[in-house]
């Protein structure tokens, strides 16, 4: 059922304000969700104060300044630094991004930062992404053909391959589809935003031989059809990426091969 | 302390496998969507025709061929639309199977016995039993 109210335990409360750095005049406010399965407290918002000029422009800079300056139990994910790993994927300011090219003064100060909504915490910004992954490998991922593989390559028209344009560039951060309320309510069934772009990814790929199958176990009223074209997605990617159209392109591809 | 969960993620996932089914539902929802805004401005041009009209004009005009199979069509292709609708509303939301399958029982119930009410009224007036 839908949850309207979130579980006593989740609640979020008042945490701590940790001190400024003294001596610093240019210091911007964030406000921070905090929760450690070690203790048996509810989450809380710890607020932090950060040196802008001891630190570089982007959110991701500023945990790293606040792990290293301030706090250095603060958990979250990072790695590339530069948009390609989708490691950061947080819900910064309200809307789910990667921290690492998210400038602070893009948001309203205090700038608030969750991790992304509606998964289960491991600690602080760690999302548990477990079943967000087995839904991605769910649509195997990869090349299906029953014909011999050639000795070099499988080859791809210009044409055929400028189809993937849009989808090959998903990094799987996940903002798509924690951004999604039909994602929310049903993420157990339906396979979200990001394993259905990346679905469509090999539906269209010419190379692929098993495009019948593959649509096969897409076409279920959970799995495909809980979308509603609520483009939340779409205006959360931090790719620029379309989620929702690459969707609409496999529900049309079923009508297609029914009409 | 609830029991420790040992089914696999991808075995979750995985789940019955894929009802191969939907599509159809969804063709429907479009084609409803349609025929949806063709049938209501008729009815909208046909409910402003009557306004000022005496009782037995209405129900002459309500009677007559042409308007009493627009009045069916839109009735019929209303009360599918929201049955459609309705069930998709219901797998959002509804989780618990008890309250799920209820539900949507209900919706077939509340939407056969609203659209066959409608079509009966305007039969009615056509033939005039």
């Amino acid at each position: 059922m839908v949850e309207l109210t979130l579980p006593k335990n989740s609640r979020i409360t008042e945490g701590k304000t940790w001190p400024r750095a003294p001596k610093s005049t240019h210091l911007t406010e964030f406000k921070v969700y905090r929760w450690n399965p070690d203790d048996d407290a509810n989450p809380k918002i710890d607020t932090y104060y950060v040196d802008r000029d001891d630190c570089g422009p982007m959110v991701l800079d500023a945990l790293i300044w606040i792990k290293n300056n301030i706090d250095p139990t603060l958990a979250f994910r990072r790695s590339c630094r530069e948009g390609v790993c989708g490691s950061c994927a947080m819900n910064i300011d309200g809307t789910n991004t990667l921290a690492c090219t998210k400038a602070i003064d893009d948001n309203k100060a205090p700038v608030k930062i969750y991790p992304l909504p509606h998964q289960p915490v491991v600690k602080d910004l760690v999302p548990d992404l477990k079943n967000f992954y087995a839904q991605y490998a769910s649509i195997e991922p990869w090349l299906h053909t029953t014909t011999a593989t050639p000795e070099k390559e499988w080859k791809q028209s210009h044409t055929d391959r400028a189809k993937l344009d849009g989808m090959y560039e998903c990094i799987l951060c996940a903002c798509c589809s924690t951004s999604c309320p039909s994602y929310w309510w049903n993420s157990d069934r339906y396979l979200g935003p990001a394993a259905l772009l990346q679905a469509n990814r090999w539906v269209q790929d010419s190379r692929d031989e098993a495009t019948g199958e593959r649509l096969d176990n897409l076409e279920d009223p959970f799995r495909l059809y809980r979308c509603h074209t609520i483009m939340n997605c779409s205006k959360a990617c931090p790719k620029g990426l379309n989620p929702a159209k690459e969707i609409a392109t496999l529900k049309k591809a079923l009508v297609d091969r029914q009409l | 302390m609830t029991e420790p969960m040992f089914r696999t993620p991808m075995s979750r996932v995985r789940g019955l496998g894929a009802a191969r089914s939907g599509t159809s539902h969804f063709w429907h929802q479009r084609v409803t969507s349609v025929a949806g805004v063709l049938l209501t401005v008729a009815l909208i041009v046909i409910v402003i025709s009557l306004l000022g009209r005496s009782h037995a004009a209405v129900v002459q005009i309500l009677g007559s061929p042409l308007i009493a199979i627009l009045m069916l069509l839109f009735i019929i292709n209303t009360a599918y639309h929201m049955w459609l609708g309705m069930q998709e509303i219901i797998l959002d939301y509804v989780h618990e199977d008890k309250w799920k399958f209820l539900a949507l029982m209900s919706n077939t119930f509340f939407v056969s016995v609203v659209g066959l009410a409608s079509a009966f009224a305007i039969l009615k007036l056509s033939f005039g039993v």
